[in-house]
């Protein structure tokens, strides 16, 4: 099992990623689930979204407390949290931000597998918004492969509908860009 | 068997309530239950439900819209959580004991103070005696089958009853998983077209809910309460016919890695699946712990909680709410009463967990077993309460 950690803020669709994973997942014949750190939404405060992916049945109910994959979708919550924390050994830290890698190690004092894109200009680039649900699941696919990017084009054509095809080109751009550091 | 589909189980119990066709919609918006009745919303206005949705100005009377619609012989749902329902409460009552089938989906909510809006069964507690048919679901397919046995067992003209379903709020209401999904032909051989024995007709004219003398009140509640009773051999026969539609079988009462097992947990719920990790943890370390899950409430199943529990030199009874200043918490109390007469009985323990959207791991449920088995010295424990 693969369990994931999604930080955004109320807004940004941290929630959206997970959900997109998980349902990439099952479309594929995994077994997955997704859902928020529950609580009321408020627009712009820090939000937690969690995914399990596995191959047999998903029964833990529970939080995920040390996931194996960390996604940050924005930069500012890096000066607010600890985003490793929890971080199980072999783990993966999955970051958006214009930094490079080493300067994001020393900055957080991280030393394991990461991977960095710079997903807020991308989004504005593409989408012509700087939200970057789409665009970190991509960084996270290229990351560590929980799900093919092929399968994703389905939970993007059932939720984002006419403006599917520009998630999808943030999404596969994200996926080019990701620096991943071992 | 169908594809699995990832889906919030929110709107997965929407898409069966419409696959169901039912009639009228009756809900005021509560989290955690919005999403349900968002999704019943959208496809009314979208046409893909022909119903009728009735946005009321409260949970009262969204109930008592549930009422008239269910006497006029429309098939009917609502939804609510908590508050909601504490609001409503009066009616409920109504319902049941007039003889209304309806399906209702309590996303159960913590009641307030302080305020909550996160999972226990403080709500469902509180109408415990409310003589509905009631069930808790363990996840979404759970709780996506029973919106069609709901229908088919509430509206059975040998039950006339409306149903209740729990499904955890967040912990169920708001995840996304995989479900199998039934098709519209599935859902018409299943359900029947509701024929109501009883109707308000302006052609042929009834009275209902009419006054109770003193004369008739104790006959009213007891023919109520035999009826409650017998829905359970339809109950049964719905869950035998939906395990012949779709191969998943649901019982009273359930049971996990039972044999041989000295300690049993006892739990409702969505909690039952993480309880079973806790039991594998146990199992593997040599620990003889097993799980029964009781899924029917209401009419409760007396037989196969003591069949299940006759063996075990322990039960640990896992609630999900208080009853503050009482015996023991809800669930525990009646485990301890269904036991009393029996000429051997495991020794009882209630652990209360899960308040108010407290998180409970697997490793919690271990821990509460332990703590339960080593004598906690009182009737009930709150599990994980600091200070």
């Amino acid at each position: 099992m693969i369990e994931m950690r999604f930080h955004g803020r109320g807004g940004q669709g941290a929630v959206t990623s997970a959900e997109l994973v998980a349902q990439a997942a099952i479309d594929t014949g995994k077994c997955a689930t997704a859902f928020p750190s529950f609580g009321p939404e408020r627009r712009g405060a820090p939000v937690v979204a969690f995914a399990r992916v596995a191959d047999e049945p998903i029964r833990v109910r529970a939080k995920v407390y040390t996931p194996d994959v960390v996604i940050v979708l924005d930069p500012s919550l890096l000066d607010i949290a600890n985003p490793a924390e929890g971080l199980r050994d072999g783990g993966t830290l999955v970051i958006n931000s214009s930094k490079d890698p080493q300067t994001l190690r020393k900055e957080l004092g991280y030393s394991g597998k990461l991977a960095v894109v710079d997903a807020s200009r991308i989004a504005r680039e593409v989408i012509g918004l700087p939200i970057t649900n789409t665009t970190m699941v991509g960084a996270l696919v290229k990351a560590t492969g929980v799900v093919d990017v092929a399968a994703l084009e389905g939970p993007f054509q059932r939720r984002f509908g006419k403006i599917a095809a520009r998630n999808l080109q943030a999404m596969k751009r994200a996926w080019e860009e990701t620096v991943v550091a071992e | 068997m169908g594809k699995k589909v990832g889906m919030e189980v929110s709107i997965a119990a929407a898409e069966a309530a419409a696959l169901c066709d039912v009639d009228v919609v009756a809900a005021y918006p509560i989290t955690p239950q919005t999403h349900i009745v968002e999704h019943l919303s959208e496809l009314v206005a979208n046409g893909h439900l022909d119903a009728e949705f009735v946005p009321v100005e409260s949970e009262h009377s969204a109930m008592s819209v549930c009422c008239g619609s269910a006497a006029a012989g429309a098939r009917t749902i609502t939804s609510t959580a908590a508050q909601g329902l504490a609001l409503m409460a009066e009616i409920v009552f109504i319902a049941s004991a007039m003889r209304l089938p309806m399906v209702m989906l309590v996303a159960n909510r913590a009641l307030s103070a302080p305020l909550s809006i996160w999972n226990d069964h403080s709500d469902a507690m509180m109408v415990r005696d409310c003589g509905w048919i009631q069930v808790f679901c363990e996840n979404g397919q759970d709780v996506y089958d029973h919106v069609f046995h709901g229908f088919r067992v509430g509206e059975d003209p040998r039950v006339l009853l409306p149903v209740m379903i729990n499904l955890d709020g967040f912990i169920l209401t708001h995840v996304i998983e995989p479900m199998e999904f039934w098709t519209k032909e599935m859902a018409k051989s299943y359900l029947p077209p509701f024929k109501p024995v009883y109707r308000l007709h302006p052609d042929k004219v009834v009275s209902m809910g009419a006054f109770g003398m003193p004369e008739i009140y104790a006959e009213q509640k007891m023919a109520h309460d035999v009826a409650l009773r017998n829905s359970r051999p339809v109950i049964d026969e719905a869950w035998d016919e939906l395990a012949r539609l779709t191969g998943r079988r649901y019982s009273a009462v359930e049971h996990y890695k039972t044999d041989g097992a000295e300690t049993l947990i006892l739990a409702m719920g969505s909690l039952c699946e993480t309880a079973s990790l806790a039991v594998d943890q146990m199992r593997d370390g040599g620990k003889k712990v097993g799980l029964v899950k009781l899924r029917l409430w209401r009419p409760f199943p007396f037989a196969e909680i003591r069949q299940a529990l006759a063996g075990a030199k322990d039960v640990v009874v896992l609630d999900r709410s208080v009853s503050t200043g009482g015996g023991s918490a809800p669930v525990t109390s009646e485990i301890r009463a269904v036991m009393y007469h029996e000429p051997s009985r495991p020794k009882i323990h209630c652990m209360i967990a899960g308040l108010g959207g407290r998180d409970v791991t697997p490793d919690d449920v271990s821990n509460m077993v332990d703590m339960a088995l080593a004598g906690t010295g009182a009737e009930y424990y709150i599990y994980g309460v600091r200070g």
